[in-house]
Order: structure tokens, then C-alpha cells, then sequence
């Protein structure tokens, strides 16, 4: 199947007054039509700014996009998104490529109908009038699950708890049908009960629309849950990827290794909790060596020298790393 | 919503019983009324009369009673020096006040508004260093002072505009950009604060997800938001130059209110000062009252509290 995201070389840098901050160097991912793609790592690794990147969201200044491609491919539509001006962009924006994101309270203007919210983007790409994007409005919101659509159309986001102010951002994020969804860790500030219910309701517009969705978390136990696909980010770069069960199962970048043995175990005795020694690398710095190096069990001097790419080691699995670990000695050919 | 309006009308009320009696009690505070509004010199006789017509010698709460119920029945007595009622002579010069303010109050946003606005828009840009200078410059340039330029530049030097009077319909020109230049500078600082702090927010983030234009993002999103912002300051400022224009209408000889205070207060007119005072406080909290009535309007948050 054709890809319908094909990022490759993907530099971000922020021009900050403590100098440059290298955030993204050269990701590499793809997404295929339809899939679920999680993302994870931990805070800084690099996870939202690639998605705002590739789509023109990230504050500029201070950032940059300064390197890449990232070939966008829906079928009938076949462009670099890099190259967009922001008026193109502001086309894919919405119209393509839908966003949700993590605080749905802060994410939704406290001052307009949480109706005109949802319909205000049809109107932009689907070119509807008043009444129609209304008609339609509704009916997305019965679609996720807000009760009295028709006359939840009129409230304001305050009206709302939690769980259903982020429902109105998925309403939001899909109003029109758009062939991608990004979510930016939408359940984080979610009760447990809640991002179940909330995991659900994106997978049966999923489903049903037939869109990709990329979900950005650093929660393991959800992207385990839902996930065909597995990016794992590490200091501004895609460190491992995998299918979601062969990740688990078998992973290969001793920082995938160190972030599944950190996740709590619910068998077992009262143990301490596992971490990874260490801290993520300055990104004041240009990465010319291995990012984990310094915490890396496994390092050696190749690590310090040069900086690994994503190599293929098996079926639909990639790894940045020079050291084999299943063998226990380094990789000879990479 | 009714029940905010009315707790603050409630509220309101209770703020100008407040000034009355405030008021009231300011004038007895040096001791005896009669002393403060009669001249040192008049013999005790004439003292002695004056405080026997103005109820002076009556207890002190039969007094204050009297000097409430009169109040409320807009009687707000009687003026030494004009000899005639203080509301009849207050209400001959509000005109004049309330042109000054409102015009000087729409100089102030008609011209401080687009310029915090741009700047808001395009932080550090060339325009915005300039509008941030301006806006720096009015807020910290005493009116006064900003007024003689005016006067020196536009009436003597080079002639164009009176200074004084308000005998042409261009006479109100000096005197508003005089009393607009504070407000000015308040307002280009807070629309480009608010504006900035407003395009940071996340549901401008949202805004831009959905693929809508710069256009579109000003003014469906960061307009109303500012705007909330801005309306306290706006009517704070207005009840500032409704109440604080003395010096203003003083240097330009306006027949307004502040150039009537002046003059009370020179001439010792102390029922006068007594009834500015009051009218003043009642602009204030009118004002207030104002305010929130608008935020009820066009802030949903505040709509549908309980």
C-alpha cells in the first residue's frame, strides 16, 4: 500500500537566547493509510514537535524547519508538506489532517459555542453554509456521544466536564473527514475511565472514517492497547520501530529495553519503582554521537564517535543502534 | 445572570450610601461645618445665622437623616457662591464634562487600539517598537504638561486651534487629546499584552489546527478575548476623565465640571465640593456597574454562572 506519510531527514531547531536548541535531527518515520502509529518517549524526546513540524504549528520564531521531506499522499493528492506555503498548509490543516490535543480545557476558546467551534472548520474546507455545518455539527456530536447535540450546539466549553470537552476536540478534530488524526497525548489529563472511553470513541471514528491516527503518549499500557505500529523517540530522534507486539516482545535499542522494564508490574511484591539512570542529553548540543550513549548500558566507543541511523534488523523493524544485544556483541556491518 | 445584575446593582447602592455618608461626616471631621464655610472674620452674628439656616445647630443625626433623605430625593442643597440649587448647577456644566470625556475616550481607542493590535500581531517588528514607544510615552507624560505643549504649539505658535473656550466646534480638539494621551498609552500597552498573551494561548494552537486563516484566527478568536480584557480598563479610564479632568479643564478654561470644582474649591464652596464629590462617586459606580453589565453580555463564563 502506498504510504500516506513518508517523513525522512526531518531537522527542527528552536533559535532560543540560550542558544540553538537542537530538537528534531533527521527523523525518519511513515504512516500507512488507516493505522494506528504510536509514539512515545519521554518529555523533550521530540514526539509533538515532529507533528508540528510537518504541519507549520510550531512557533516560528523561534523555530525552524530546516531540513527534510515529508511526502503527504492521500490517494489523490501527492505533495511534500514541507514545501506548503502556510496558505496550502492552512488547506491540509483540518481539511487533511486532523488535531487533538492534551488539555481540553485550555484547547478550546472559553468565549465561543463549542458548536461554532466544530463547524467553523467545515465551513473553512468543506465550504458549507451556516445551517448546513450546523446540521452537520450536530449530527458529529450524537456521532461522539454528546447527548442533546441540538442543544449542546448553543453551550460553552465551561459547560463541559472533562471527557466531553475532549469528545467536542475529536469532533473537532474530524469534522471533515481528514485522512489523518494526530492526537498529542489526549488522555493525559484524562481520569482513567474517561481515556478508556475516549481511546474507544477515536478508534470507532477510526474505523469508521478510515483514517490514521498518529497517538502521541509517553503511556506504554495505551499504546500497547492500541497501537499496530510503535515510534520510539529519543532525544529529537526515532531511536526504535516496530509492529506494537513485536516491540514488546523483542525489543532491540537498550533505551526501548530500559523504558519496558520501567513500566510498574501489577503481579509480584512491593518493589521500587525501575528508571533509567541518567538524563536525556542537552539539546543545546549538535548530535554527533548516540543520544543514549551516556546512559546505555551497553556503550561503547563507536557510540561516542558517531551517531547511529535507523537500520532495518527484521520485518517492519528499525533500530538506531550499533550494538546487537541478541547476540551481545556490536553489529559488524552498519 | 439576573441574579448577578441584581447582587451587583445591590452592591452598587450600597457603595453610594457609602460616599454619602462618607461625604457627609468629611465636612463635620474639622469640627464645626460653620467654621470651614464662613469667613474668620465675619462677626459672630452673621456665624451664628448662617448655621442657623443651614441646620448646623440641630443634632448630629437629625442632620445626617435630613442630609440623606434630601439625597435621595436628588436635593443635593445649595451652592454659597451661586446661590442656587448645586444639581441645577452641576447638571448646566455635565454636558460639557461627559462631550470632553466620551470624545477623549474614543481619541483614546480609536487611535490606541489598532496600534496595540499590530504590535500585538508582529512582536518586535519595527511598528511595534514604535507603537510601544508611544504607548510608553503616553502613559508616563503628565497630562498637564502634554496640555501647554499642545497650547504652545497649536494655539501660539502656530495658531490653528484655540486654547480655550468652548466656543468652536474645533475648541474640544486640545483639550481631549490633552486628557486622551494617559489613556493612550494604558490602552496601546494592554491590547498588545492581551493580544500576545491571547495568541499564546492553546485554543489559538486549536485555531490554527483547523486550518483557519490569520484573518479568521484575529477575529473570531483573539478579538472577543481582548476585548474582555480591555473593557475594564476602558471604563475605569473613562470614569478618570469623567471625575479627573480638573486640571485639563482648568488649563483650557472647559466649562465643565473639573473647571467647576476648581473654582469651588478656590472660593471655599463647601456644599458645592460636597455635591461634585457625590456626582463624581455616582459616575464611578455607575460606571462599575457598567462594566459588569457588559461582561455579563459577551462573557459567556460570567452569563451562565450561578
Amino acid at each position: 500500500m502506498t504510504k500516506i506519510l513518508d517523513v525522512n531527514g526531518l531537522v527542527t531547531r528552536f533559535y532560543s537566547v540560550d542558544g540553538v536548541v537542537h530538537a528534531l535531527n533527521e527523523v525518519q518515520f511513515d504512516l500507512e493509510p488507516g493505522e494506528t502509529l504510536g509514539v512515545v518517549g519521554e518529555s523533550g524526546s521530540g514526539k509533538s514537535v515532529t507533528m508540528m513540524s510537518l504541519l507549520g504549528l510550531i512557533p516560528k520564531p523561534p523555530g525552524r524547519v530546516e531540513g527534510g521531506t515529508a511526502v503527504f499522499n492521500d490517494g489523490s493528492d501527492t505533495f511534500d508538506l514541507l514545501k506548503l506555503s502556510e496558505k496550502e498548509l492552512q488547506e491540509v490543516r483540518g481539511g487533511k489532517v486532523g488535531f487533538i490535543f492534551q488539555d481540553p480545557i485550555s484547547s478550546l476558546n472559553p468565549t465561543m459555542t463549542i458548536g461554532k467551534q466544530i463547524a467553523e472548520s467545515m465551513m473553512t474546507h468543506l465550504q458549507l453554509g451556516e445551517s448546513e455545518a450546523r446540521k452537520r455539527t450536530i449530527n458529529l456530536l450524537q456521532q461522539v456521544g454528546i447527548a442533546d447535540a441540538e442543544r449542546r450546539y448553543d453551550s460553552y466549553p465551561h459547560e463541559f466536564s472533562g471527557g466531553m470537552r475532549q469528545r467536542v476536540m475529536i469532533a473537532i478534530a474530524v469534522a471533515c473527514e481528514p485522512a489523518i488524526v494526530i492526537a498529542d497525548e489526549p488522555t493525559t489529563a484524562l481520569d482513567v475511565t474517561v481515556q478508556a472511553q475516549i481511546i474507544e470513541l477515536t478508534q470507532r471514528l477510526q474505523k469508521q472514517m478510515g483514517m490514521a491516527v498518529v497517538w502521541i503518549t509517553h503511556d506504554l499500557g495505551v499504546v500497547a492497547g492500541m497501537a499496530d505500529r510503535v515510534l520510539v523517540m529519543y532525544g529529537g530522534t526515532v531511536v526504535e520501530s516496530a509492529l506494537v507486539d513485536d516491540l514488546y516482545e523483542n525489543p532491540q535499542h537498550p533505551y526501548t529495553i530500559g523504558l519496558l522494564g520501567a513500566i510498574p508490574k501489577m503481579e509480584g511484591e512491593d518493589e521500587r519503582l525501575v528508571s533509567i539512570e541518567g538524563s536525556p542529553p542537552d539539546l543545546l548540543q549538535p548530535l554527533t554521537y548516540c543520544p543514549f550513549a551516556s546512559r546505555c548500558p551497553f556503550v561503547f566507543q563507536r557510540c561516542w564517535k558517531e551517531r547511529p541511523l535507523l537500520i532495518p534488523i527484521g520485518k517492519n523493524h528499525d533500530t538506531a543502534c550499533f550494538y546487537d544485544v541478541e547476540r551481545g556483541a556490536p553489529r559488524d556491518h552498519v | 445572570m439576573q441574579r448577578y445584575l441584581l447582587s451587583r446593582l445591590v452592591q452598587s447602592f450600597l457603595l453610594l450610601l457609602g460616599v454619602l455618608i462618607v461625604v457627609f461626616f468629611m465636612i463635620r471631621l474639622t469640627g464645626d461645618p460653620v467654621s470651614l464655610m464662613v469667613p474668620k472674620e465675619a462677626p459672630a452674628e452673621v456665624r451664628e445665622a448662617f448655621r442657623e439656616a443651614n441646620g448646623f445647630n440641630r443634632p448630629l443625626y437629625a442632620q445626617f437623616f435630613e442630609y440623606l433623605l434630601n439625597a435621595f430625593q436628588l436635593d443635593l442643597g445649595h451652592s454659597l457662591k451661586f446661590r442656587q440649587s448645586n444639581l441645577s448647577i452641576i447638571m448646566e456644566r455635565l454636558p460639557s464634562t461627559v462631550y470632553l470625556a466620551t470624545i477623549s475616550l474614543f481619541l483614546a481607542i480609536v487611535i490606541a487600539v489598532p496600534i496595540g493590535i499590530i504590535g500585538g500581531f508582529n512582536p518586535g517588528s519595527a511598528a511595534d517598537t514604535v507603537g510601544r514607544a508611544f504607548g510608553l510615552f503616553g502613559q508616563t507624560i503628565p497630562g498637564f504638561v502634554f496640555a501647554l505643549y499642545l497650547i504652545l504649539i497649536f494655539a501660539v505658535r502656530l495658531g490653528w486651534l484655540p486654547s480655550f473656550g468652548r466656543d468652536f466646534w474645533y475648541s474640544v480638539i486640545l483639550p481631549a487629546t490633552a486628557l486622551s494621551i494617559g489613556g493612550i498609552g494604558q490602552f496601546v500597552r494592554l491590547t498588545r499584552s492581551a493580544v500576545l498573551e491571547i495568541r499564546n494561548e492553546d485554543y489559538i494552537r486549536t485555531a490554527r489546527s483547523k486550518g483557519l486563516s490569520k484573518m479568521a484566527i484575529g477575529a473570531r478568536h483573539v478579538a472577543r478575548n481582548a476585548a474582555l480584557a480591555l473593557i475594564s480598563v476602558v471604563t475605569v479610564q473613562y470614569s478618570y476623565m469623567l471625575g479627573g479632568s480638573i486640571y485639563i479643564e482648568s488649563i483650557f478654561a472647559w466649562p465643565g465640571l473639573g473647571n467647576l470644582l476648581q473654582g469651588a474649591i478656590v472660593d471655599r464652596d463647601f456644599p458645592l465640593i460636597q455635591a461634585l464629590a457625590i456626582v463624581f462617586s455616582f459616575f464611578v459606580v455607575t460606571l462599575n456597574l457598567l462594566t459588569d453589565v457588559i461582561y455579563a453580555v459577551i462573557d459567556p463564563r460570567i452569563r451562565y454562572g450561578s
